[in-house]
């Protein structure tokens, strides 16, 4: 398999297409625009042959390493296989020719598909409602970040402007609230990487808006005193964010309505069945409890009678987030898999996942240190600082030429020489074996030699990247702008 | 590693006082910690930093994070090198890799800094 560097406008392969002579005048385009816009000739557009065109993007899709081609135990970001048949549903022309404008008499399929998701949604996280017009999990957690500025300011409670966050979460969570023009305040891990609840208590006051919780959290253990850290928040008139991004493995056992959270936000293409990595379109649902649903962004789902329609009045709403009701597709395929599963299956999902990561942080733990005490929930975090500063970063390059992608490496940061790895309930235990068989000869060569694998990947399309150069001088533009290619 | 005249904070930026202007950089810790930086934002001369509060940011390969004004004060001189070129933090953190001066606005301010011996202990060096 020969590897595809070219863009399709470098593929020299005279035309692929010939519209013949234009049957219209040639105008002087001078006389309708300045010279500065008019172009001397028409640089490299793309001209393929249809054959060309098709090895092109298989041989880019061939360069590609999906969880369709391999394990893939990026932690934290539930990279599960996807059964393929929420595509074909999600790919009904009833679903997928429906056009956003379309009158609610013509979409009755679509609105009531958005009204029993939220309804689904917001059983298996405890929560009174759900709007589903999110586009992913930061922009659920702005939308979290903005209903509890909502709720503060609606009885007055203007003063209240720090967002606490424990010092493991996700960058996207001190992002969103600074967003929503909080200021963020980090709350300490405990010894166990659990929050220090003496810390949290210290720095709750009546400025404190509420504080983001992600259960289990980045290690990938669950937050024992979440009942008490509840109580404090809501003791000091906060409010209590549960970030989603590691429901999986929670779903269909434990609530974070039941565990106190008044916000949560949910990934589907996480949790329910979306393909995700290659940039989305992903979908972050928001769930709130009973004093939220007044605040929640329009339009709502609602129904009169037997007739689904889009409501617009909600004279609290945060108003309107995202064009229409949301990645549409997304929703359709997160509906499919709820349904085939079933309740039975989504407790399913859960355990698997969790039995799928202590199998595999046990097998682990003989040759890394592991963060934090067993069991852990759906992931753990490694450590190979024993093995030098910068070893994790070998680690994975090593990984890619055995056929597995990295995990997520140096986050997070509360770790040093952090390897985040999640399995997901989809890998059998021969992958799980397999793979902790190729991590532990890499850790073994890498104790014997620390230079063993500095010329790894050699098996990937591309050899070591230089990830300090493409940050500091990138190169943003494309050949077709005026002059970049001079 | 951690030169004796310098002053620390808990944050990891360093001082340096002379003539009550202080030069402020990222500690060795700190840049080393970070791996390879790609990314500096700095004040402009003439804001005022305050001690504990945010004055820029620090990006690398691996994570970004706040810059801390380890003094209060203004901010009198910005190392335009530096934000053009963030590697000369990773290659020399203490000279060519500083990051601002700042008029100092309460000397007394530098007591609540950490000595080199102190700094060494916090970072478990």
């Amino acid at each position: 398999m020969n590897y595809e560097y070219r863009n399709i406008f470098e593929i020299p392969c005279g035309r692929g297409f010939d519209a013949g002579a234009a049957d219209t005048p040639d105008v002087d385009l001078g006389e309708f625009y300045p010279e500065e816009f008019i172009r001397d000739d028409l640089g490299p557009l793309c001209d393929v042959a249809e054959a060309e065109v098709v090895r092109h993007y298989t041989r880019l899709a061939a360069m590609n390493f999906g969880v369709d081609t391999g394990f893939y135990p990026l932690g934290s970001c539930t990279m599960k296989y996807n059964p393929k048949v929420n595509e074909e549903v999600a790919n009904l022309p009833g679903f997928a020719a429906i056009h956003p404008y379309a009158a609610g008499q013509d979409a009755q399929g679509a609105l009531k598909l958005i009204f029993e998701l939220e309804r689904y949604l917001a059983e298996i996280c405890g929560m009174e409602a759900f709007t589903l017009c999110p586009a992913a999990g930061a922009h659920g957690e702005l939308v979290g970040m903005l209903l509890t500025r909502a709720y503060h300011g609606s009885r007055g409670d203007d003063g209240r402007n720090v967002m606490l966050i424990p010092d493991s979460a996700h960058g996207t969570n001190p992002a969103s609230a600074r967003m929503a023009g909080f200021d963020v305040v980090a709350v300490a891990s405990s010894d166990e990487w659990l929050i220090d609840l003496g810390d949290l208590k210290k720095k709750l006051d009546e400025r404190v808006a509420g504080m983001m919780v992600t259960n289990p959290n980045t290690l990938g253990l669950f937050e024992l005193e979440i009942l008490d850290v509840a109580k404090a928040v809501h003791d000091a008139g906060g409010l209590l964010y549960f970030d989603g991004a590691n429901l999986n493995a929670l779903v269909g056992r434990a609530r974070p309505g039941d565990m106190g959270f008044d916000i949560c936000h949910v990934n589907l293409h996480k949790t329910f069945s979306t393909p995700h990595g290659g940039g989305g379109p992903g979908a972050g649902p928001v769930g709130v409890a009973e004093r939220l649903v007044d605040f929640l962004p329009v339009p709502r789902v609602a129904k009169e009678g037997e007739e689904y329609f889009l409501d617009y009045d909600a004279p609290a709403s945060i108003g309107q987030i995202r064009s229409f009701v949301g990645n549409f597709g997304v929703l359709v395929k997160a509906y499919a898999y709820i349904r085939q599963l079933g309740a039975a299956g989504l407790r399913e999902v859960s355990a698997a996942a969790v039995l799928n990561a202590n199998y595999l942080r046990a097998k682990v733990a003989k040759f890394l240190e592991v963060a934090g005490t067993a069991p852990c929930m759906h992931e753990f975090v490694a450590s190979s600082a024993k093995f030098g500063r910068g070893s994790a970063g070998e680690i994975d390059k090593a990984l890619i030429d055995a056929g597995f992608h990295p995990p997520t490496t140096y986050f997070p940061l509360v770790v040093h020489e952090a390897l985040m790895i999640e399995p997901t309930e989809t890998e059998t235990k021969e992958t799980l074996d397999a793979f902790a068989a190729a991590l532990e000869k890499i850790v073994s060569d890498l104790s014997a030699d620390a230079n063993a694998y500095k010329g790894a990947p050699l098996r990937a399309p591309v050899r070591r990247l230089d990830e300090a150069g493409a940050a500091r001088e990138p190169i943003l533009t494309q050949m077709m702008a005026k002059g970049a290619g001079e | 590693m951690y030169p004796e005249e310098l002053r620390y904070t808990e944050t990891h930026e360093w001082v340096r006082v002379g003539d009550n202007v202080a030069v402020v950089g990222l500690t060795d810790h700190a840049q080393s910690e970070l791996g390879d930086i790609v990314y500096l934002e700095l004040p402009a001369a003439g804001t005022e930093v305050t001690a504990g509060g945010e004055f820029g940011v620090v990006e690398s390969v691996k994570a970004a994070s706040d810059l801390y004004a380890p003094l209060s004060g203004e901010v009198v001189g910005v190392n335009d090198a530096a934000t053009g070129d963030p590697a000369l933090v990773n290659r020399d953190c203490y000279g060519e890799g500083w990051l601002v001066k700042v008029e100092l606005k309460d000397p007394s301010e530098l007591e609540n800094l950490k000595t080199a011996a102190e700094y060494k202990e916090f970072i478990g060096a």
